[in-house]
């Protein structure tokens, strides 16, 4: 009985370190990973990442919306309704896409500050704005208000 | 570890997870909350979209129960929200006022002119001005204003026969019962 | 008037189930035989009323009775019968109503064909799911009422939403609900035997048919939802770990964890409370699912209207549910006693080791799934989880369960003599190390994982003959094949044989789908020619074209190879009357070996277009694989010790029932 007791528990001893290593690893690839999400204001201040790709989102800026020579490139801006950024995206864009819409994109900057997607998304649901684009512009709005206000009070 | 404690783990478990839940539900990452609500309309008078000389202004709310609806013919959701509003206007149990936003005028007449035009008046806010001073960020945008010209309520997106049998009716009913 | 109807018929359903989850428990502590007796009828009337319910939803979308708020805003007069039926699920509180109906019906197919269980044993299954259909009904009747009618009526519906109409999709929710729901049939068994307070093999044995059905519903609506994905989404895709997804996925794999531990609890006695936990865990998972894609606290592509509202009810119901189950599962655990043990070399070790990588996967899933949210709460920004972080972690646990797959099959119960394992292992172990090089070095295939799934898939495919060879040999050969699948425990090897040589198929499929794939975004003007993998796709323009409820334009895209016509495929993007919602639908060539698939991008200057075109080989296989797996399970459910044995298990029916005294 009692090898036995003892041969369970270098069973378990084994897969518990088994399953502690799996674990490490899952969660440092977890780290590498994320994505985080950047607002246009947040971009323009400097605030993104350069040298890695990230996600960015906002309105699609009425008008913006231009296809460049090679007819497979589309270069727009995206607004939070305070500062702008220029996204390119070389393929087709998706059903929804529309100046106006609220998009997320996923990409990196390049260094002349345009933003070089590699998948654009306008989600399927029209009523559905995409929730990072929707606090975006709660924040610069909310900005928005406060210098208004202290414009107005000054 | 004691033994019976192994045994809650599970329990322990779920119940770290469910807060998690119950903490994500609060934070309905669709909402956003406007500021505005519970505070008088901001101030604006425009041209009318139908009539450049003549004006809409919040003066206009002034004694009733209306709506005011942002929407633009560039905005597909708009369109999709149009035949509700035009339901809604057949009741007659609410004025329906337009922000046509950011929107090129012969446009926006031949929409109403196509469709139908649900509307009591349209104002017509062609650089968006107003529109940021109503905090819209989105079309549709759908304002409840009270008697007294305060906003009540606000519906981001395009209403839904859904939206207006329970949210929208019930709240207009109740703030026609208030004291103006 | 109908609507009306279907509303009380609701009501009754509730009803019933209230008396079903009380009386027949009670009776069975105060050994009322009367009471106990009560459960099954009661499961069959609670079935038909539901039926009722449903059957009237139906018929107010088949006669566009739009005075029903659910039909005014999903039903339209233009749409396709089919669709009429399908749109009865195509959204919320319909597809709620669907949950309720299935529930039911395994609620009544337990009391049918479990006709052998002891009586009390039965009127305790039966009672639990009449609680948990307590929870769903009121959930549908207080906050998510289908026959809500609506004044003025509206002279036309609002449409089903357009990405749902679609064949693969009128039958992809029925049958992942069959998947979800059957699992609290494995749910109730595990609730009644800690009420209970005995398990044992033979409670093993009663829920081991019931979890195999299940299980197979899940794998097939997860193959038919993932089919569905590639062939509507219009961008040749077939997983997005989407949370919608993970919320099926996560059951799933709790449940494959679940069907392998259970026959070691039936065959040995042994992981009794690990079972009977996985159960636990497989149901609560598919009501976190629910949960997460009905309240929108998660956003995802195919969410339902998100309502906190109802949000807060599901969870208060989770808690109740899975807390309470939970905390029975504590404070009878301790109980429960230790099975048969086993060697460090066995198969019991192998399951268990299977047990530990499924469940470390769901885990994964569930806190991918989860951190978006958890990073939202703390404050730490807004995040989501990257592809790459899902398919990497498939790709660490997929090859280590994939070699516990081919042993395990191979290795005795209780005590292998390793030796004899490795003698039996060698030549598998030589073809698939042979392949898998073969594949991976430069000048012959030069590509590692392609290496590594070639590798494992013969690595199964070998060792699973090897077992086929070792169990026919002395008995005739192949002659003894017809005898071995009626026999007892025939059907559950050749179950699990099929089910794993799916897996092989799944593995190659996933590997080469997405490592040999194709995709390229091109210009092309009408009559141009443009080269893809040995085929000659030609673009003969786009027409304008009309569908029952759509506008459509309509590309011709002819396929050639060897300047011989294979296809012709028809790429189109429609806009659907109602919702005015643009939607691309591909053109597809299908084959066992490659799919060629086109969508249309967006109209160019001069006529042209941008057109996305994919070369797509193996992909089928991976839905092959997956029918595959499904088959097995099938297969082993069908195996005729389930019933033939009932006889037999009444005896230790009775003493489970006995322990419920105790």
């Amino acid at each position: 009985m009692k090898a036995a007791r003892k041969k369970r528990l270098y069973l378990i001893l084994l897969i518990v370190t088994g399953v502690g290593v799996a674990a490490a690893l899952a969660l440092n690839a977890f780290n590498q990973n994320l994505m985080f999400f950047y607002s246009p204001s947040e971009v323009s201040a400097g605030k993104a990442p350069s040298a890695y790709p990230f996600r960015l989102g906002g309105l699609v800026t009425d008008g913006s919306v231009k296809r460049l020579a090679n007819g497979l490139t589309t270069r727009f801006d995206v607004t939070d309704m305070d500062k702008t950024v220029s996204i390119e995206y070389t393929g087709i864009l998706p059903d929804l896409f529309r100046e106006g819409q609220g998009i997320v994109a996923h990409g990196k900057l390049r260094a002349d500050g345009v933003f070089v997607a590699d998948e654009v998304l306008a989600k399927h649901d029209e009523k559905y704005m995409p929730p990072e684009v929707a606090a975006a512009l709660k924040a610069s709005h909310d900005k928005g208000v406060a210098e208004a206000a202290r414009e107005s009070g000054s | 570890m004691p033994r019976f404690l192994r045994y809650l783990l599970p329990l322990a478990l779920f119940l770290a997870m469910a807060a998690l839940l119950y903490r994500g539900l609060s934070i309905d990452p669709r909402f956003v909350p406007s500021p505005l609500v519970g505070k008088p309309a901001p101030s604006f008078s425009l041209p009318q979209l139908e009539n450049p000389q003549a004006t809409v202004s919040n003066a206009d709310f002034s004694g009733k129960v209306s709506l005011l609806n942002v929407w633009a013919t560039w905005c597909v959701s708009c369109r999709a929200e149009h035949s509700v509003l035009m339901q809604l206007a057949a009741t007659g149990a609410v004025p329906i006022y337009g922000l046509n936003y950011k929107d090129e005028r012969p446009l926006a007449l031949n929409w109403l002119q196509q469709f139908g035009d649900p509307y009591h008046v349209n104002a017509f806010d062609a650089d968006g001005r107003v529109g940021i001073n109503w905090g819209v960020y989105g079309t549709p945008e759908t304002f409840l204003i009270d008697k007294r010209g305060v906003i009540r309520h606000k519906f981001t997106g395009p209403l839904t026969r859904d939206i207006v049998q329970r949210e929208l009716l019930p709240l207009v009913q109740q703030l026609k019962a208030e004291q103006g | 008037m109908i609507p009306e109807l279907g509303h009380f018929a609701l009501i009754l359903a509730l009803c019933m189930a209230l008396v079903l989850a009380t009386v027949p428990l009670l009776g069975t502590y105060t050994r009322t035989q009367s009471w106990v007796a009560l459960a099954r009828p009661l499961a069959w009337a609670q079935f038909l009323f539901l039926a009722l319910a449903f059957a009237t939803l139906m018929h107010a979308f088949l006669v566009d009775d739009f005075s029903v708020l659910y039909v005014a805003n999903h039903g339209n007069t233009q749409l396709p019968e089919i669709y009429k039926i399908s749109a009865v699920w195509g959204a919320h509180e319909g597809s709620l109503l669907l949950w309720a109906l299935i529930l039911g019906g395994w609620t009544m197919a337990v009391s049918l064909f479990a006709r052998n269980l002891p009586d009390e044993v039965l009127a305790r299954v039966l009672a639990v799911m009449g609680m948990v259909s307590i929870g769903f009904l009121s959930f549908l009747l207080f906050t998510s009422n289908p026959f809500e009618r609506v004044f003025p009526v509206p002279v036309e519906g609002g449409e089903l939403n357009p990405l749902l109409q679609d064949p693969g999709l009128a039958i992809h929710p029925p049958m992942l609900y069959m998947g979800y729901v059957g699992m609290s049939v494995a749910f109730a068994f595990a609730i009644a035997a800690l009420l209970g307070g005995r398990l044992d093999a033979a409670w093993a044995r009663w829920s081991r048919p019931w979890t195999l059905v299940a299980w197979v519903f899940l794998t097939i609506g997860i193959v038919l939802g993932s089919w569905w994905a590639y062939a509507e989404l219009g961008w040749g895709g077939w997983w997005f770990w989407d949370p919608v997804e993970n919320a099926s996925l996560m059951p799933w794999l709790a449940g494959t964890a679940l069907v392998h531990s259970l026959a070691v609890t039936e065959k040995r006695g042994a992981f009794k409370r690990w079972t009977v936990l996985l159960a636990l865990l497989g149901f609560s998972l598919s009501l976190l699912g629910t949960f997460l894609v009905r309240s929108g606290v998660l956003t995802s592509v195919h969410a339902f209207a998100s309502d906190p509202e109802r949000g807060l009810f599901i969870l208060l119901f989770l808690l109740l549910v899975i807390g309470g189950s939970l905390l029975l599962y504590a404070v009878r655990a301790p109980g429960i006693s230790r099975g048969g043990g086993f060697a460090t070399v066995s198969r019991e070790s192998l399951l268990l080791g299977n047990n530990v990588l499924l469940v470390l996967m769901t885990a994964l899933v569930l806190i991918g799934t989860l951190a978006p949210l958890l990073y939202d709460a703390m404050g730490w920004g807004k995040i989501s989880v990257g592809f790459p972080w899902f398919n990497s972690m498939l790709v660490t646990f997929m090859p280590l369960m994939v070699v516990l797959m081919g042993i395990g099959p191979l290795t005795r119960w209780k005590q292998q003599d390793p030796n004899e394992l490795l003698r039996r292992l060698r030549l598998a172990l030589a073809l698939s190390v042979a392949a898998g090089i073969a594949a991976a070095v430069p000048l012959l295939g030069d590509n590692w994982s392609l290496g590594l799934a070639l590798g494992l898939s013969v690595w199964l495919v070998s060792t699973l003959l090897t077992g086929l060879f070792l169990r026919l040999r002395g008995k005739g050969g192949l002659r003894a094949l017809a005898a071995d699948l009626s026999a007892r425990g025939g059907r559950s090897y050749y179950g699990m044989w099929v089910a794993h040589l799916g897996v092989a198929f799944f593995i190659l499929g996933i590997t080469v789908a997405t490592q040999f794939d194709i995709e390229k975004d091109q210009r092309m003007s009408p009559g141009q020619s443009f080269e893809l993998a040995g085929y000659r796709l030609q673009f003969d323009g786009v027409v304008e074209a009309q569908g029952p409820n759509y506008a459509a334009q309509r590309g011709t895209i002819r396929v050639f190879r060897d300047s011989k016509q294979i296809a012709v495929l028809h790429p189109e993007k429609r806009v659907y009357q109602v919702q005015r919602k643009p939607m691309t639908e591909a053109g597809v060539d299908p084959g066992f070996m490659r799919d060629i698939y086109v969508s249309l991008g967006e109209p160019l200057p001069n006529g042209d277009w941008s057109l996305r075109l994919y070369y797509k080989p193996l992909v089928r296989w991976i839905w092959f694989g997956g029918l595959l797996i499904g088959a097995g399970g099938l297969l082993a459910a069908s195996d005729p010790r389930y019933r033939l044995r009932h006889r037999r298990t009444a005896s230790e029916g009775d003493a489970l029932a006995a322990g419920g005294r105790a």
